[in-house]
């Protein structure tokens, strides 16, 4: 209850303030010698779910992991530019990674859940940060997160069965809890329902939808549809270039460059 | 691309008729080669089934000799006997000092018993003989038994002693008493008498207890593998609490932490050099260095379990990485992408997941360890040992050096009883192993 409340309570501050939670500048990645992304300035909006869309191999992905240094465990990985996280250069010395992560959650292409409980998997971030106060407080924590992620009803008598032995659909909004339950202010996406039917991503966007609330969120995806309907802004790659971004309307309906109108129609990609 | 586009179009109306006629071709293609393949597939199970044949027939043979061998050996044939305890024997003062108890004459009494059998035998060589078919053993199991309970002397016992291991031979019909008496241990008397005794219904066959609770003796009847098994255990136990850990930890670090260089690439090289050097040089550098440079004492469960570690670490560290690598990455991302720390990640995550492997891993190199024979002959735990070692600092041997100092023994029945150890510690191998199959299947039932 107290998570709610307090998730809320940032949600209205940054409705007044028209400050982006992630401001990006000039953005490039390295990996070893090989230049994955060029100068990529974009922002990321509270409140609103951030598509990135682009041919395989554009540096999505790349981009994405930039946002919470996960990038880090590569080795030869190397990131320029700024990143700015309320204000603050997340790859500064005065940026811990473990508290970005905190704040910055991540839900992965495949469903990977610990093979531990499906309380367990909730738990453990709350746990290992000392959100919780005592057991009755994680709870729920716990319950709060599955109930966001819109998985309580069917796992609620089954709190202590592994994560590993749910559907598909259910692992990824597993996942989705699990992430919400550190209580971050930006959630990052990377293809979430690549791995899911056409139900299961019918209810994982319906779930972006009202997580938009509380976070803000970005979301790697191939489907324009998917990018159509989940998100309010768009941010177009190709080639390691951010080629255009804009309102998603304004991009589906009216492209700008060329290479957008392209991919967007289906030429190439 | 428009070039390419329309560059491919004009063959294609054209060749119809020849892509049917390379379909037919490549059809009779295939079918022609079948045969061919098929015979070549079904030799080539053959080899592999006369392979795996040859093996288990190799295995049956080594096995089926090792048990033939070994199996008398957990019996023992041994002597009624009626003994008086005469008091003026073992106690002429009657106060029942423990030391006079203790060093008490009683084998007098072993030999009044038999005199008893055989009131005929009275020249002094045919007495000697005759006592030579009872074991030195018997004394101790008077003696014991009086200085347990005191209040037996001057009561006359029944109790069963074994007989001497030439004698227990020829019972066990290993001995042929055809052959001629020179090249014999037992003579032709002793096979009289032994006959009387058996007439008499004096001579029974009972399951050899003393194998398996004494330490080595220089007469087989009363040695047995216990010194060798406690010995064996604490090295093993030691080898585990040294290698064990060690091998995790370096593993982990090389794994998990260390940046990948050039400097972790010669390291890795080494470990699995290290894996490949034989095993007598670790028992060189353990003279060398535990023993000539750390004064740990020779014969020692401690030094054994050092050199023994040398040997197990590379093994450890890298089924150890094998297993941390078969962790899906995907699980690290997850911990790391709640704000786990990496520490955090490893600790919770992938060790655990990578424990049933590890633990395989060590099981395996433990098991390694416990056959281990060369590495051990240079640090002195070849010596012959009696008592049954006490602690890590005491003197001892462990079961595969006890088999090689049987097996090299002239007596016939220390052969026996190589065999009968070397069942115990395939006996134990055996177990170790289905441990590790027990942990990798729980493993294999994660994913
Ligand atoms: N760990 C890595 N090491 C080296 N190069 C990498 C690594 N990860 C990605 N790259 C390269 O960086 C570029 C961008 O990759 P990225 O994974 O960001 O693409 P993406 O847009 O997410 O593609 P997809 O849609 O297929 O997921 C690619 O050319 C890829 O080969
Ligand atoms: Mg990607």
């Amino acid at each position: 209850m107290i998570a709610m409340q307090a998730t809320t309570g940032r949600a209205t501050d940054a409705a007044a303030s028209p400050v982006p939670a992630f401001m990006t500048r000039d953005v490039c990645v390295f990996y070893g010698q090989k230049q994955a992304l060029t100068n990529v300035s974009l922002d990321i909006h509270r409140n609103q779910v951030t598509s990135l869309i682009g041919p395989s191999g554009c540096g999505k992905s790349t981009y994405l992991r930039c946002l919470n240094r996960m990038n880090d465990i590569i080795d030869g990985c190397r990131v320029t530019g700024s990143i700015l996280l309320d204000g603050q250069d997340i790859y500064s010395g005065s940026m811990d990674v473990v508290h970005l992560r905190a704040r910055v959650g991540m839900v992965f292409q495949k469903p990977n859940p610990f093979p531990k409980s499906i309380f367990e998997n909730v738990a453990y971030g709350p746990r290992i940060h000392g959100i919780a106060k005592d057991k009755t407080e994680l709870e729920a924590i716990v319950h709060n997160s599955l109930e966001k992620a819109g998985l309580l009803a069917e796992v609620k008598d089954r709190m202590d069965q592994p994560g590993t032995g749910l559907s598909g659909g259910q692992q990824q909004r597993l996942c989705i809890a699990r992430a919400i339950a550190v209580q971050p202010e930006v959630i990052l996406m990377d293809e979430p329902c690549s791995a899911l039917d056409p139900i299961a991503t019918a209810r994982i966007e319906e779930l972006i939808d009202e997580l938009r609330e509380h976070f803000a969120i970005v979301i790697v995806t191939h489907s324009m549809q998917q990018a159509a309907r989940v998100s309010q802004r768009t941010g177009f790659f190709h080639l390691g270039i951010l080629v255009e971004t804009g309102d998603t309307e304004q991009i589906f309906t009216n492209p700008r460059d060329k290479r957008t109108q392209d991919y967007i129609t289906g030429r190439f990609g | 691309m428009s070039n390419s586009a329309n560059g491919a179009a004009l063959p294609r109306a054209a060749g119809l008729g020849s892509i049917f006629d390379a379909r037919q071709q490549v059809s009779e293609a295939v079918s022609a080669g079948l045969k061919r393949r098929y015979a070549r597939e079904k030799r080539f199970r053959l080899y592999g089934m006369l392979a795996t044949l040859f093996a288990v027939a190799v295995l049956g043979i080594l096995l089926f000799t090792i048990i033939r061998t070994g199996l008398p050996a957990f019996t023992q044939t041994m002597i009624k006997l009626s003994v008086t305890l005469y008091p003026q024997e073992i106690d002429p003062k009657g106060d029942r000092d423990p030391q006079t108890l203790s060093s008490a004459d009683y084998q007098r009494l072993v030999r009044d018993a038999l005199d008893d059998y055989f009131p005929d035998v009275t020249s002094r060589n045919d007495r000697r003989e005759l006592f030579a078919m009872i074991s030195p053993g018997a004394t101790y199991v008077i003696r014991s038994m009086v200085i347990a309970d005191p209040s037996l002397i001057g009561k006359r016992i029944e109790i069963e002693v074994p007989l001497k291991d030439d004698i227990d031979q020829f019972a066990k019909g290993k001995i042929d008493s055809e052959a001629d008496q020179a090249n014999r241990r037992v003579s032709d008397k002793q096979i009289g008498w032994y006959q009387r005794l058996v007439d008499r219904d004096l001579i029974v066959s009972r399951f050899n207890t003393t194998l398996f609770t004494a330490g080595d003796s220089r007469s087989p009847e009363l040695a047995g593998i216990w010194g060798a098994v406690v010995g064996s255990f604490w090295t093993m136990s030691l080898t585990l609490l040294m290698s064990f850990p060690l091998a995790v930890g370096a593993a982990v670090y090389l794994e998990e932490f260390a940046p990948k260089n050039r400097w972790t690439d010669v390291i890795e090289v080494n470990i699995n050099n290290l894996a490949a050097v034989p095993s007598i040089v670790f028992g060189l550098l353990g003279l060398a260095v535990f023993i000539g440079f750390f004064g740990v004492p020779r014969s020692s469960p401690m030094v054994g379990a050092l050199v023994l570690t040398l040997m197990t670490l590379p093994i450890i560290i890298i089924a150890s990485r094998a297993a941390l690598k078969s962790v899906p990455p995907s699980i690290r991302e997850a911990a790391l992408g709640v704000g786990a720390s990496k520490m955090q990640a490893t600790l919770h995550h992938v060790l655990p997941l990578a424990m049933p492997g590890m633990l395989t891993g060590t099981i395996l190199g433990m098991a390694h360890a416990l056959g281990e024979t060369a590495p051990l002959l240079m640090i002195g735990m070849v010596a012959f040992i009696v008592d049954v070692p006490s602690g890590p600092l005491s003197s001892a041997t462990v079961m595969p050096v006890q088999i090689y100092l049987w097996s090299d023994a002239p007596e016939r029945a220390f052969i026996e009883r190589a065999s009968a150890a070397i069942m115990v510690l395939l006996g134990f191998l055996t177990v170790m192993n289905l441990l590790a199959v027990a942990l990798r299947k729980r493993f294999e039932k994660r994913w």
